[in-house]
């Protein structure tokens, strides 16, 4: 056991550092853990070897500086660490370098962040079929674009910054499938204030997709009833109407919070009616229903990274104030420029959640024999059987199919089983509840557990 | 309110036995369920089917279960994943080997012959991946395991085809005895009455004992089990262990469940618990000092199942004080596998005061 600190911050990310080095900066001791080798996060991931700022685009420069002042605040980094379990009393178990550890802290936050929400779409788990934000890893880390014909498939903003990155690293998509179904231009107009206040983000966008077309990738809109085909590996991709040789196909259906850790906690959540999506019930500082736990950045609800800076902040500031080193008025005044920003950065979203707003097909998927849950092999038909036989919710399902029982522990497959038991009962899909995580959040192997 | 039969309180294994067995014998039967069927110790269980090792006060009842077992699809309508896979104490020293020759030997003075003890020979031919240390062991070869929610789902569906009707997200909050019925009051101003009332709230049990103003004083537990991802086949009965708590089994999926009475923390208010991470360590380093080959095997879920546990970890199984009233509860880790039989003693015990199997040792007011 490592000695008890003010604050544990999980994921060092956007929040995860913002928020360690404000918490810093009031004075708190400050763990932070992350998975990764380097600071940065998703959006952020090896920044600091990054030598396509080009490639990559503006915002990523920008977590360089954060990276830097990382590295330059002393605080306890420990990159490469995995966090496998946490009691609501504090206790972090942690795993680095094949070891076990706990580190006991006051205060816990969680910047865990968010992830791809999952496309299961018949054919998704042949060789060759990976999810947008995985071709990014690779572009990021390794330099490395995959293997084409490259085909994107999807939507949202990400899908279009990554078809920029892949044009800007020579090697452009050869096909663009838009899942789309919303007009831009009717969604703007019901959404104008937002438009205007999040217009910097607008311009961007629209400059990523000119910078797409004009390298003449060619785009499908309005495209359904994707499959990936092949024998041993994705040979092509069909859709209603049409099919394309392809090697890789990357799919993108937006991003979610990923909830596993605030979910095994048993804390409070509640459905996103907006983003179709469950995170957790938080104060403006971002505290939890167990106020020792916050929960910071994407994780809190789909934002950006400025979002989730500013999310970082108030956590810190929040644990700054409950650990006695400011006082209310204190917090309040330091905490004001925070909540503007980020009140700044979410202008924009319910314009961007009602214009990439998932099909059902996407959240439900049609045919029977898709495989649901990727770790166990269980199809969607097999999720609809336990529903008939008795299965109300996630949870019942796990224990009946193991779907959500192999390593990813139900991160990819919660929504989906959710969603089908949901339809075969006819009831609203937040009313199934969702997966209880277990831990290990992250596998852990027997023998490292021993050594515990 | 309406004209019921029978209430059982509690919607886990013991709670639906009860009330299959219950409807088959032509009682109008309401089971009410606090939170979800199975939701606690059931669903959670480690599921084995076990004879091998019971206290004597045990073996009619889990003799008779496991020939229930033999036959689960006619009694359930599937097979609840059952295997015949057999059940291993292992011995890890010579001083352990002849406890276990000593308890076999008193089993069969009392005339009970599955036990068996087998030596170094015998327990490589039986368990191949195990540890060289170990020097023989008991088994019991007919003994062996389920899948502890199919079961759980089965019993339910079965019930309701016997005319049971489950209500989940249901807890009693009163129980009143007047002119021959229990009043049992639900939330919301809701009362349903029935001559004869079912106790089987596992761990709450104690609680639901106390609304008819019976003391039934035992404790509870958060047993802890450990799931590793999937390896290849490599070994096929149950074991434990003589010397030091363990049950570990390879499921048919190559999952291997690890556990043997590692206990978390449970909360009764909530629901809800709490891993205990150095006993989890232990658990893990105790399976592995048995099982080398787990070594690089990952562990992919760990939890707990709260559960009723009695000072002499024996169940409550018996007539309460006031008439009409059936306790069937506290089985202490280990009630999985003899739910099949205790749902028919509780039926009996309901409708007729009396069981076929002996009930004297399961006394509910022992204690007090």
């Amino acid at each position: 056991m490592s000695g008890m600190v003010d604050v544990v911050i999980v994921g060092a990310g956007p929040a995860g550092i913002a928020a360690a080095l404000e918490a810093s900066a009031q004075g708190l001791s400050v763990t932070l853990i992350d998975e990764q080798p380097a600071p940065g996060g998703q959006i952020w991931r090896g920044v600091e070897q990054a030598q396509g700022a080009g490639t990559l685009g503006q915002d990523y420069v920008a977590g360089a500086d954060r990276a830097r002042a990382l590295r330059a605040s002393g605080i306890d980094y420990r990159p490469a660490t995995t966090l496998w379990h946490l009691d609501e009393a504090g206790v972090a178990s942690v795993l680095s370098s094949g070891h076990s550890d706990q580190i006991e802290a006051r205060r816990v936050i969680l910047a865990t962040g968010a992830m791809e929400r999952p496309v299961p779409i018949p054919g998704w788990t042949l060789p060759g079929v990976m999810t947008a934000g995985a071709a990014q890893i690779l572009l990021k880390t390794a330099a490395a674009v995959p293997q084409g014909p490259v085909v994107l498939a999807g939507q949202g903003p990400l899908l279009w910054l990554i078809a920029q990155q892949l044009v800007a690293a020579g090697a452009p998509p050869t096909l663009i499938l838009e899942t789309r179904r919303a007009s831009p231009v009717a969604t703007a107009l019901g959404h104008l204030s937002g438009l205007w206040r999040g217009r910097e983000w607008v311009a961007k966008g629209l400059t990523m997709m000119r910078a797409v077309q004009s390298a003449g990738v060619r785009v499908v809109t309005g495209a359904s009833g994707l499959r990936a085909e092949g024998k041993d590996r994705l040979e092509r991709v069909t859709w209603s109407g049409g099919a394309q040789h392809a090697a890789t196909l990357l799919l993108h259906e937006g991003v979610i919070p990923n909830v596993q850790v605030s979910l095994a906690l048993g804390l409070a959540h509640e459905w996103d009616t907006a983003q179709l999506c469950w995170r957790p019930r938080l104060d403006a500082f971002g505290a939890t229903s167990e106020t020792r736990i916050a929960i910071a950045g994407d994780g809190a609800g789909i934002g950006g990274w400025q979002a989730a800076e500013a999310r970082g902040r108030l956590a810190a500031l929040d644990a700054a104030h409950r650990l006695g080193r400011l006082d209310a008025a204190q917090c309040d005044a330091l905490a004001a420029p925070w909540q503007a920003e980020l009140g700044r950065a979410l202008a924009i979203r319910p314009f961007l959640d009602a214009l990439y707003r998932p099909a059902k097909e996407v959240l439900l998927p049609p045919d029977a024999e898709t495989i649901v849950c990727r770790c166990e092999e269980v199809s969607a038909r097999r999720v609809r059987e336990a529903a008939r036989l008795g299965a109300t919710g996630p949870n019942q399902a796990k224990a009946y199919l193991r779907c959500g029982m192999g390593p990813c522990q139900g991160r990819l497959c919660g929504p989906t089983v959710a969603a089908l038991i949901a339809d075969e009962r006819g009831v609203p899909v937040q009313t199934v509840g969702t997966y209880r995580p277990r831990a290990p959040y992250k596998p852990i192997t027997v023998a490292e557990l021993a050594d515990g | 309110m309406s004209g019921w039969g029978a209430i059982v309180i509690g919607g886990g294994l013991h709670g639906l036995s009860a009330a299959l067995q219950l409807g088959r014998r032509g009682a109008k039967v309401l089971l009410l369920e606090a939170d979800r069927v199975g939701a606690h110790a059931s669903g959670a269980s480690a599921a084995g089917v076990r004879t091998l090792g019971r206290d004597p006060a045990e073996i009619p009842i889990a003799v008779a279960a496991l020939e229930m077992w033999r036959g689960i699809a006619g009694l359930v309508g599937e097979d609840c994943g059952f295997v015949q896979s057999g059940q291993v104490k292992v011995a890890e020293t010579e001083a352990e080997l002849a406890q276990l020759g000593e308890r076999v030997a008193k089993v069969r003075a009392l005339g009970w012959e599955h036990e068996e003890v087998i030596d170094r020979a015998e327990l490589r031919r039986v368990l191949p991946a195990v540890a060289p240390h170990c020097v023989g062991g008991m088994i019991v070869r007919t003994d062996g395991f389920a899948i502890a929610y199919r079961t759980v789902l089965a019993f339910r569906r079965a019930a309701e085809a016997a005319g049971v009707v489950v209500r989940e997200h249901s807890p009693v909050r009163g129980l009143e005895r007047s002119g021959g019925t229990w009043r049992v009051r639900l939330d919301g101003g809701v009362t349903e009455g029935a001559p004869i009332v079912v106790n089987a709230a596992g761990a709450w049990g104690p609680r639901v004992a106390m609304l008819a103003g019976e003391r039934i004083p035992i404790g509870y537990s958060a047993f802890m089990m450990l799931l590793t991802s999937p390896l290849p086949p490599f070994v096929t009965p149950v074991v434990g262990a003589t010397g030091r708590p363990l049950s570990f089994k390879q499921l048919a999926s190559g999952h291997v469940m690890i556990g043997g009475g590692h206990k978390g923390t449970g909360d009764l208010e909530t629901g809800t618990y709490r891993l205990d991470i150095d006993r989890a360590a232990y658990s893990a380093r105790t399976a592995l000092e048995l099982f080398p080959a787990l070594e690089g095997s990952e562990i992919v879920h760990a939890w707990c199942g709260i559960e009723g546990v009695g000072e002499d970890d024996l169940p409550i199984i018996g007539l309460g004080r006031s008439e009409g009233l059936v306790h069937a509860f506290g089985f202490s880790g280990h009630g999985f596998a003899i739910a099949p039989a205790v749902g028919e003693m509780v039926a009996q015990l309901a409708l007729y005061g009396q069981s076929n199997l002996p009930v004297a040792p399961f006394n509910p007011f022992r204690f007090s």
